[in-house]
């Protein structure tokens, strides 16, 4: 189990880290998802005592990093691939890990048999593949048997054999009740492999949810109307039974029927129609609208272009950009005279 | 966290890297080979010395003129065993399975430096005498008083530039940052501050300057250095007790 609160680590003006508290809980795999530079990497140095936080906490099983007797044992973690010395043969690149951890050196080879690198055992690092390196550092993060493993963007530049060997491996670990935590940018990724989700952007926990619920609440299926006779349509779909709810715009979103039911409908009522659209929100949608909003002012961003069906109606609430807002023009008729 | 398990992981470190074996060897060849060439030099040249010189004259010292050059072998071995951690990204990974920083410094720091001063004692023994067979009649004898304090102390000598070094890249992190600070020091800086009269009295203060005069059995004529072969190996060790100091504070508040 890992616990953090109030996890803060700041460079100079800029927040890399801003005041996280999750728990990562042992037994599933935790996907630890967010756009490059969300501060993910910063957040696991500072799991691993490497960083030292600006303010809060990290406990592994209750104790700080450094408190821990043969760390290696607790806590596994492969964070970069090119972590280790080129010129060293990963033979005695995990001899050196394992032998300062108390390790015995038959452990090595078995690691060695795990990620499938022992025919290469005794060749110098430098000339791995990619996928070998990442191999090679995931063979360091078994070597102590531990019960917490940590992944920093394992499948980054692999090719499908290895991201598929990777995916297998960290559910296959999870099964056997270990705390898995994986980090990622891809969504669709994290869908494959992670049970649970933490999401951070700009530094800050945005989500911490079951994966699950984050699909049940993020990947919603609806058709979008819209029609200059809205009040009627409103009135037969209600007639029909079918909720319509408002999304600004004029326009309606309909759950639960199909675009061909809706669309016959208004035909048999002769109304018109602007729009008629099935959609589907994907979870990439739904990640990157979650993480773009750290970003923006506004907690709601339609990216829908303003419509043209109704010339004389004011411009809608939400549809003004930032920084255009009303104070930012009022120097303009001065300017402008 | 055992230190033995650090201490035989560094170990292993060490041993499995090709830097180890050639920046050593080098160190070794050079050292003996130099030596000779100027002892024989030395020897051919005896008669043309003057009086005084010939009074003064150090066969001792003659057979280390070789490490002028050595050492800087020394100090390369010495700043790559510890900027090979930061260069390659491994110092993520090793303080990862050694957080206590400390240990992980120094376990590296007393396993490099044994190996610098086994290497370090045996080239000195092998520069002295080799050095010796090529002076002659001139030779000294290791019986002789000061010599086997000289050889041992040539040892010593190189054993703590190279323990300097490490706690220079402990606290540059940058292999080529460090070199290119220490090799123009130890080459050229330090041998023109200590020839040049106006910068004497502090270039015999510099940890070369002072940690070689271990090596001299005869000092010259106008010799007026306040302090004596240990004095000036005193010095050399509080200098590399300072730099190794500077690393292992800065290792220990920085972000690895």
């Amino acid at each position: 189990m890992i616990e953090l609160e109030g996890l803060t680590k700041r460079y100079g003006e800029k927040v890399a880290v801003n005041n996280l508290t999750f728990t990562v809980h042992p037994g599933t795999v935790t996907g630890f998802l967010g756009p490059n530079g969300a501060g993910k990497s910063t957040t696991m140095r500072m799991m691993l005592g490497l960083d030292n936080p600006t303010a809060g906490d990290v406990r592994i099983d209750g104790k700080h990093y450094a408190q821990l007797k043969d760390p290696l044992k607790y806590i596994g973690a492969l964070l970069d691939a090119k972590a280790m010395h080129g010129g060293r043969s990963a033979f005695n690149h995990l001899l050196c890990l394992a032998q300062s951890n108390g390790i015995p050196r038959a452990r090595v080879h078995e690691v060695l048999d795990t990620v499938g690198l022992t025919a290469v055992a005794r060749k110098k690092a430098k000339g791995f593949s990619l996928g070998m390196g990442q191999r090679l550092g995931i063979a360091g993060a078994l070597l102590g048997d531990p019960e917490i493993l940590m992944f920093d963007e394992p499948v980054n530049g692999l090719d499908p054999e290895g991201i598929h060997w990777i995916r297998n491996l960290m559910k296959s670990l999870a099964a056997q009740g270990r705390t898995v935590f994986v980090s990622s940018h891809l969504m669709s990724e994290m869908a494959l492999t992670a049970e649970h989700l933490v999401v951070i952007g700009q530094g800050r926990l945005l989500a911490d949810t079951s994966m699950s619920d984050f699909i049940r609440q993020n990947s919603r299926s609806y058709v979008r109307l819209r029609s200059p006779q809205r009040e009627r349509l409103l009135d037969v779909l209600h007639e029909a039974g079918i909720t319509a709810v408002e999304a600004g715009n004029g326009t309606l979103e309909v759950d639960g029927a199909g675009s061909e039911q809706l669309g016959e409908l208004a035909a048999q009522h002769q109304l018109v129609l602007h729009e008629l659209s099935p959609q589907q929100a994907s979870l990439e949608e739904a990640f990157m609208q979650l993480t773009a909003e750290s970003v923006e002012y506004h907690a709601h961003a339609d990216h829908q272009p303003p419509t043209t069906a109704d010339p004389g109606s004011a411009p809608p609430p939400g549809g003004t950009p930032p920084g255009q807002g009303w104070g930012a023009t009022w120097q303009q008729p001065g300017k402008g005279n | 966290m055992a230190a033995t398990q650090v201490l035989r992981s560094e170990w292993t470190k060490i041993r499995s890297v090709a830097s180890t074996v050639w920046t050593l060897g080098l160190a070794v060849v050079v050292t003996i080979a130099l030596g000779m060439l100027i002892s024989i030099l030395s020897k051919n040249d005896y008669d043309n010395l003057s009086r005084e010189d010939k009074i003064t004259f150090d066969p001792t010292y003659i057979s280390f003129a070789g490490m002028s050059l050595g050492q800087l072998a020394m100090i390369v071995f010495g700043v790559l065993v510890v900027s090979n951690e930061y260069n390659t990204g491994m110092i993520r990974t090793s303080l990862a399975a050694v957080p206590q920083r400390g240990t992980f410094l120094f376990s590296k720091v007393a396993v490099a430096a044994l190996l610098a001063f086994v290497v370090g004692i045996a080239t000195s023994f092998v520069a002295f005498f080799l050095g010796q067979a090529m002076l002659g009649e001139y030779k000294a004898h290791l019986g002789d008083p000061g010599v086997l304090r000289a050889v041992i102390g040539g040892g010593l000598y190189m054993t703590l530039i190279a323990m300097f070094s490490m706690g220079v890249a402990a606290m540059l992190r940058s292999p080529m940052l460090s070199l290119g600070i220490l090799m123009p020091f130890f080459f050229l800086i330090s041998s023109i501050l200590g020839n040049v009269s106006a910068t004497k009295k502090i270039g015999r203060f510099l940890p070369d300057q002072a940690g070689s005069k271990i090596m001299q059995v005869k000092s010259p004529f106008d010799d007026d250095t306040p302090y004596g072969p240990w004095g000036g190996l005193g010095i050399m060790v509080a200098w590399t007790a300072l730099a190794l100091l500077g690393g292992y504070v800065l290792l220990k508040k920085r972000d690895a």
